[in-house]
């Protein structure tokens, strides 16, 4: 027994085995978050050529006929991006340089998406739908995360609706370009919308009374849904 | 803000994981120390000494005869036992209940007039004669050998108390089953405690003193209503030494309502920050060893980190509540089920919750090590997942409200 005797050597011992287990766990939580990066910034690179392919395919179809051109040209990553990097960026915080980066580079992204689709919706006479949200996340917009609840609710419900969402304080000159020319205000959430602009909480029925093309794929959705169920009656 | 949040919960998982590597370490250490005395347990002791054993009971009248005939049970030469029942003025049956007692040779009745447990134990210490002096409280019960195991520890002359394991007595509902597994981590803690020569309880149920201990430091005194902790405090800040025979087991009855095990914790946490504040001079003494530069300091580090660690998971918990319910309020309940893609980015990989999962396999590691103690096997039972799901949401209860009294001077009561 070894009463009123101090083992020295064990207390050494178990700071060396504990600040192992630390180093072992800071490894582990910083391997996988540059993993997380590294995967955010793949699907960022796939994106870009998605968007980079559709440009070429826009410009080689130019001259000819709009029925090799669909929504399915356009990039179907960019939802599933924004989701991980939203993830990426909870994880190493807003104030990560490499995250600031990333997230101006899918703004960017998003912006060439977006006059993109613009441009097959001119040339094609398409009425693809698209929503682009500002958003701000220095706390000067209470409504700004329930906007964002409803946005979700909206890509689950209308696949095809492209959301576009921007940090409206975001320091890329692409972006304040976009804001300027479309004279948004800093009166956030707001929502650009057919070249229309809305200014506050707008909730999933506001959106479906804005945008009337989502009643005819609503009804689309439900005439789908019924022909797949008869279909498997039978 | 945040960042001193986080600074604060590192600096808390690093204590409670040092903790916990310190203490395994420590058994390891203690493995084949265990194995000895088991094997020792099995031979007959030398020599028997003269035992008291004080049975202070106030208004148990339910548990007193349970208790005086497990005493009587004890595999023990009966002129070298006295039990000495002391009825600290109960105003139930206590007394009338006591006299069937009364024709047993080996058995004194006293009764006093009500001035708490500590005056009923001096009482007692000051009519008894024994080498060896104990207590065991009304509603607790002896194991036949508990007795002749603990005075195998005797035979060291050093050692002046020894404590036992104490183990609910027939656990029923959910709440005295997480005791259970809560006494079966007391089982194993105390071993190693005893082993660094860092108790600093000297249970009611059961704990045997040299009649010197007393002689050299005084008696009970009133200590916040934790007299068993203050005894073992003042032993050690006299240096004397305290062992632990694990294999000397009482049974206790465990309060079977949130109530009462709220106000039976509450003194007991109430009793320990107050006690540990008249003896802060132990604390980072060297002279006062492993429970001078570490048990003591860790244990009323426990009490805050348990409290700040279980507020802000309940605090976190909360906020990611209310999420929920303003998403239901914006938007209702989603008619698309959420999508399970096992990727790295469905894992909480953050270093918290890392740190955290490893402090809690830790906390586990010890619970299964201290079962296999208590109960001779490693078993999973629902106590145990009662224990590690619902012990976190009810301690805090009685934390939080004991540091809130020793601060505010709050008296505790008994009952």
């Amino acid at each position: 027994m070894e009463h009123n005797h101090i083992n020295w050597k064990k207390y050494i011992l178990s700071f060396i085995i504990t600040c192992a287990i630390f180093a072992t766990v800071l490894y582990t939580s910083n391997y996988f978050s540059e993993r997380r990066l590294a995967e955010v910034k793949t699907i960022q690179d796939k994106i870009a050529i998605d968007i980079l392919s559709s440009e070429t395919q826009f410009a080689l179809l130019e001259s000819s006929s709009c029925k090799f051109v669909g929504s399915s040209t356009l990039s179907s990553e960019l939802s599933s991006l924004e989701e991980k990097l939203n993830i990426t960026e909870k994880d190493r915080g807003a104030n990560d340089a490499e995250i600031q980066s990333i997230k101006r580079y899918y703004s960017l992204l998003q912006i060439k998406d977006y006059l993109l689709m613009k441009k097959i919706s001119e040339k094609c006479k398409t009425a693809p739908v698209s929503i682009v949200y500002f958003y701000s996340n220095t706390g000067d917009c209470p409504d700004c995360e329930k906007e964002g609840y409803v946005l979700t609710r909206i890509r689950e419900e209308y696949p095809e609706v492209r959301v576009y969402a921007f940090d409206y304080n975001l320091d890329l000159s692409a972006l304040k370009t976009l804001i300027s020319i479309n004279k948004i205000e800093n009166k956030l959430p707001a929502l650009m919308i057919n070249e229309n602009v809305y200014y506050g909480f707008q909730d999933v029925e506001n959106l479906e009374k804005n945008i009337p093309e989502l009643k005819a794929l609503k009804a689309l959705h439900i005439a789908s849904s019924t022909t797949a169920t008869s279909t498997k009656k039978r | 803000m945040a960042g001193i949040t986080n600074s604060i919960v590192y600096i808390l998982l690093f204590i409670s994981l040092y903790f916990e590597v310190f203490i395994l370490l420590t058994y390891l250490e203690l493995r084949p120390i265990i194995k000895y005395e088991d094997e020792k347990a099995l031979e007959k002791a030398k020599y028997y000494p003269t035992v008291t054993i004080m049975v202070p009971c106030w208004n148990e009248e339910s548990t007193i005869s349970k208790t005086l005939h497990s005493l009587l049970n004890l595999d023990y030469p009966a002129d070298k036992l006295e039990i000495m029942a002391i009825d600290d003025g109960s105003t139930d049956n206590t007394w009338e209940v006591l006299q069937k007692f009364s024709s047993y040779k080996q058995i004194t009745l006293v009764h006093k007039e009500n001035g708490g447990k500590h005056t009923a134990l001096n009482f007692g210490l000051s009519q008894s004669k024994s080498e060896l002096i104990g207590c065991l409280d009304a509603d607790s019960y002896v194991d036949k050998d508990a007795l002749k195991h603990i005075v195998q520890y005797f035979e060291d002359k050093q050692t002046m108390a020894v404590t036992p394991s104490v183990k609910i007595y027939q656990p029923k509902n959910i709440l005295q089953m997480i005791q259970s597994v809560e006494y079966g981590w007391g089982i194993f803690i105390r071993k190693v405690l005893a082993y660094l020569g860092a108790l600093y309880v000297t249970p009611g149920p059961f704990s045997i003193f040299r009649r010197e201990v007393f002689e050299k430091i005084g008696s009970y005194r009133h200590a916040h209503n934790t007299e068993d902790l203050e005894i073992a405090l003042r032993m050690q800040a006299h240096h004397m030494k305290i062992a632990n025979a694990h294999n000397a087991r009482v049974y206790t009855v465990a309060p079977d309502t949130l109530k009462k095990l709220y106000r039976q914790r509450l003194r007991w946490t109430f009793g320990f920050i107050k006690n540990v504040i008249d003896y802060k001079f132990i604390f980072f003494r060297k002279q006062y060893g492993n429970l001078g530069i570490f048990i003591l300091p860790m244990a009323s580090v426990s009490i805050i980190s348990g409290i700040y660690l279980i507020g802000m998971t309940f605090f976190n918990a909360g906020q990611s509540m209310m999420h929920s319910i303003e998403r239901f309020i914006t938007v209702g309940f989603s008619p698309h089920l959420p999508s399970f893609s096992f990727d790295i980015f469905s894992i909480n990989t953050e270093f918290i919750a890392l740190a955290g999962s490893i402090a809690f396999i830790g906390t586990f590691l010890m619970v299964l090590v201290s079962r296999r103690m208590s109960e001779g096997k490693l078993s999973f039972g629902m106590d145990l997942v009662y224990f590690l799901t619902l012990y976190t949401f009810i301690a805090p209860l009685w934390l939080t409200k004991a540091v809130f009294n020793a601060i505010f001077s709050v008296k505790t009561t008994w009952r």
